[in-house]
């Protein structure tokens, strides 16, 4: 049995599995279409809302990025986890207790205009049509190396995988589907990482092996120094990153999380406020499950590929450079003619020769370490469902937005639930072009970095103005409505400038990456709201009653 | 609304104090884990573990307080 046999098995079966759930979950409903009906128990919703959390970023990049940059990747690890903490203990309880079911339907009764919700359904817009780009260029990746095509033809496939499977079953469908995703995810990141670590460090925990001795009996993050100090690369252990700079980044990513619309209504879906907390404590524990693996697999990774391909004659290159290479993920050109790959740092005095994608590192990995075929197609598998499960979260919080919070709340109230859904597939569709055209022509070099844009996004726009709505009564309109404008603008134009109209890192403010900026836009758009707010009226008694209500433990209000 | 602001304190000590702000100092005075440096593992590792830890105390912190807050209104 050949090993692309191998994969179509695995993941042909994969997506038996989530079709045969989603048809007989099919929604009914608009409410069961948007938010399941609310009747999902909490450990269910905590399975989806990690399957649903954890993108092609996470599955696909984040690991790479660690690999490559050490240190310095665990702004990735730490952002996207820690931002856990401040959506559970900030957001969603007191927003499931509003009870509507999208963001743009919270902040337009609480900043009570129709303005309000106009402008949160076009940061909605933003913040998904950047996440979702990064998605559909993770399913590129997969697909291009899965059946030996180039990325955009890759792209091409999975986005019409992904329409057809987001029209399918709405969010009742997405939540038991997801269930199967995340186990499907889970799986295939630990098995390979398992098997990895005992090859390499003699222990089966990957966690353990990262911080234990190689089968040499030599402390293996000193090894990997050793190695990367040879090669001419910043050591593993140390940064390369300012303080600043880090801080900014992390804090961008862990505000985004808590400002994140397909997350956020995630917890629309469970019955209670009591389950909302405990649904979101086990979604954590979910996601760190592979996010306490992923510095090991990155780790690891490195050593493998640095083991297989430096110094390599061209004639004894494994097999598999080439399949990577036949897809434009990997190369190499012969610099110094001596027919030896070298793979160097910035500080080596000689010139490297090896070019990779981030986004390749874990999937090459299985190759890398010759595991059984079967552990590569599981992998595949995962990745797959990885970038399925957040385009399809993304795709349904997109369409939502315009077609509930824009047509029927805002331009035409007469819309019935069929037109409705309706235009929420048309909506969908829309968006599937655009980031199908920007997964093809991608806004930056590796996908963990595309997603991070949009949690900038999110924590300049929705994590303040959302923060300012829950915990403080006088927070009037104007400023909500301020607050959102300026950070979004000052943060998408920040992005814009360094990315697409060729600024320079000399330009940066204070040094700064368009990854950290959403941070400085958030404080923006805390310091624009309180002035602003200062200067106009107060709001509606009502209004004020209804925060100091949401406020309130649930039975007694 | 004490315990949330104890955990946001937790919070923000594990991922910015240790692992970015303090971490070069850790990393020199604080006891390795396994071999590898405290503010290097804390950032990898540690802080993940300790965000779970600390959701799982939200919870049940949050979940029992309300109900000791409904007994009361019924007691009343």
């Amino acid at each position: 049995m050949s090993q692309a046999f191998m994969n179509y098995l695995f993941i042909g079966l994969s997506f038996a599995i989530y079709i045969t759930i989603a048809i007989r979950s099919r929604a009914g409903s608009t409410k069961e279409f948007y938010v399941a009906g609310g009747g999902v128990s909490p450990l269910a919703n905590g399975m989806a809302t990690a399957a649903d959390w954890m993108s092609a970023a996470t599955f696909i990049s984040m690991a790479g990025t660690v690999a490559i940059s050490g240190y310095d990747g665990s702004r990735f690890l730490m952002g996207w986890t820690g931002g856990f903490v401040l959506l559970t203990v900030l957001m969603v309880p007191y927003l499931r207790k509003f009870g509507k079911a999208t963001v743009p339907d919270f902040i337009g009764d609480r900043y009570y205009s129709r303005g309000a919700r106009a402008i949160a359904v076009v940061c909605a817009l933003f913040i998904c049509m950047t996440y979702i780009m990064g998605q559909m260029r993770g399913v590129g990746v997969v697909f291009s190396q899965l059946f030996g095509i180039s990325v955009p033809a890759g792209v091409l496939i999975g986005a019409t995988i992904v329409f057809f499977y987001a029209g399918l079953g709405g969010m009742k469908g997405i939540t038991y589907t997801q269930v199967a995703q995340y186990l499907v995810m889970a799986f295939s990141y630990t098995i390979p990482a398992l098997f990895i670590a005992f090859m390499l460090t003699g222990n089966v925990l990957p966690q353990a092996g990262l911080v234990g001795e190689t089968v040499n009996g030599v402390p293996f993050l000193d090894a990997l120094n050793a190695i990367n100090r040879e090669l001419g690369f910043a050591e593993y252990t140390a940064g390369k990153l300012s303080k600043l700079n880090m801080f900014c980044i992390t804090a961008a990513l862990m505000c985004g999380t808590a400002g994140l619309p397909h997350v956020i209504v995630r917890y629309f879906t469970v019955k209670s406020v009591k389950a909302v907390r405990v649904s979101a404590a086990w979604t954590l524990l979910f996601i760190a499950v592979i996010y306490l693996t992923a510095p090991a697999v990155g780790a690891f990774a490195r050593v493998q590929l640095i083991e297989a391909l430096n110094e390599t004659a061209q004639a004894d290159l494994p097999a598999w450079f080439g399949a990577f290479e036949a897809t434009g993920q990997m190369s190499w050109e012969d610099v110094n003619g001596d027919g030896h790959i070298q793979y160097r740092g910035a500080e080596s005095a000689e010139p490297n020769e090896l070019i990779f994608g981030t986004d390749m590192m874990v999937m090459a990995n299985p190759y890398m370490a010759g595991l059984p075929m079967w552990v590569t197609a599981l992998l595949m598998a995962g990745c797959i469902a990885a970038a399925l499960s957040t385009a399809a979260g993304l795709l349904l919080v997109l369409s939502t937005s315009i077609a509930h919070d824009l047509m029927k709340k805002i331009l035409k109230p007469t819309l019935s639930d069929r037109e409705e859904v309706r235009w929420a597939r048309v909506a969908s569709f829309g968006a599937l072009v655009v980031a199908t055209y920007f997964g093809i022509n991608p806004p930056s070099a590796f996908i963990a970095k595309t997603v991070a844009f949009a949690f900038g996004l999110a924590a300049s726009s929705f994590f303040p103005t959302l923060l300012m709505g829950i915990f403080s009564t006088r927070m009037n309109r104007a400023g909500g409505m301020a607050g959102m404008s300026v950070g979004l603008l000052f943060t998408f134009s920040y992005i814009v400038y360094f990315q697409f109209l060729g600024g320079t890192a000399a330009e940066y403010w204070w040094g700064i990456t368009p990854e950290g900026i959403g941070f400085v836009g958030m404080l923006l758009n805390f310091a624009v709201a309180f002035g602003v707010r200062v200067c106009t009226a107060p709001p509606p008694t009502a209004v004020v009653e209804m925060v100091e209500r949401i406020r309130l433990p649930e039975e007694s209000a | 609304m004490r315990l949330l602001t104890g955990l946001l304190c937790v919070w923000f000590g594990l991922s910015f104090g240790c692992s970015i702000l303090l971490r070069d100092w850790l990393d020199a005075h604080a006891p390795t884990v396994g071999h590898a440096p405290f503010g290097f593992w804390m950032a990898q590792q540690g802080s993940i573990f300790g965000f779970v830890v600390l959701l799982v105390i939200y919870a049940w912190g949050m979940n029992r307080l309300e109900e000791r807050f409904r007994s009361d209104e019924e007691g009343k």
